[in-house]
């Protein structure tokens, strides 16, 4: 079995999502409930802390990409922070960090928020 | 003297659903500490080989969970070669283009960036047509002596 997990956390208006383990094409499924969730909910702006990420396939990256442009029209957006240089690397080849943010810490990423 | 590397082969054969990629994950990285391989070597064929598994599961056997994946590596020398065939609908690599990654994001489409991904991480993707209707996709990385 896949050990993978995503939960939501709040501060202030910024949801963060702990993303754990191994990020593929089984388990992404699991990542779209919890941005669904955060749609649902009208929360727009979410850190994606991936401190614990071990692992992403095109299909983790994936989800990021469909729901980027949903949150950025209400107001909000997406932001990585605390990746594993491993993991980073993924992101990079794939042009990411053209379009999005990377902070090295979760809270550069809420002040980021909060400054807009 | 010139000490020759014995050959490893490794086989591995598993039904066509997602959660058999953490299997094959393992069965690879077991099989490159086997050769010999660098982390991050190792961490980069990982992916290739669950890109090439998901394209198979997703589009040779449209998440059908009866097809069959086989997978086969070979270590020689220099030379990391993972076999990928299936029996499901055939697939052409020459339709798919190189995404310009900018343009990619902006048009917000999801999906096709396997295969980017798997050129990017392998020295030698090539897909192939078999006799019984199997495809077959290789992925070879060389190793530095």
């Amino acid at each position: 079995m896949t050990e993978f997990n995503v939960q939501t956390r709040s501060d202030g208006s910024v949801s963060i999502l702990d993303v754990k383990g191994y990020l593929d094409a089984h388990t992404a499924p699991e990542l779209e409930d919890a941005f669904n969730k955060l749609i649902d909910d009208g929360k727009y702006k979410v850190v994606v802390n991936l401190k614990d990420l071990n692992y992403i396939s095109s299909a983790g990256l994936g989800v990021f990409m469909a729901y980027i442009e949903t949150m950025r029209e209400n107001g909000g957006d997406i932001k990585f922070s605390n990746l594993k240089k491993e993991v980073y690397n993924i992101f990079d080849l794939l042009g990411f960090p053209m379009l999005y943010e990377f902070y090295n810490d979760e809270n550069e990423a809420i002040k980021k928020f909060n400054e807009q | 003297m010139k000490i020759k590397t014995k050959e490893i082969n490794r086989k591995i054969k598993v039904k066509s659903t997602t959660d058999n990629l953490s299997r094959i994950r393992d069965f690879i990285h077991k099989t490159g500490m086997e050769c010999k391989l660098k982390k991050e070597a190792i961490g980069e064929i990982i992916l290739a080989v669950d890109e090439a598994c998901t394209n198979v599961i997703k589009h040779a056997y449209h998440f059908s969970p009866e097809g069959e994946i086989e997978i086969n590596v070979k270590c020689k020398n220099n030379k990391f070669s993972v076999s990928i065939t299936d029996k499901g609908e055939k697939f052409n690599i020459k339709d798919i283009k190189d995404p310009d990654l900018e343009e990619y994001h902006k048009e917000k489409r999801v999906g096709g960036l396997g295969i980017f991904l798997m050129k990017k991480l392998m020295d030698e993707v090539k897909y192939s047509h078999l006799t019984g209707n199997r495809n077959r996709v290789t992925l070879v990385k060389y190793l530095p002596n």
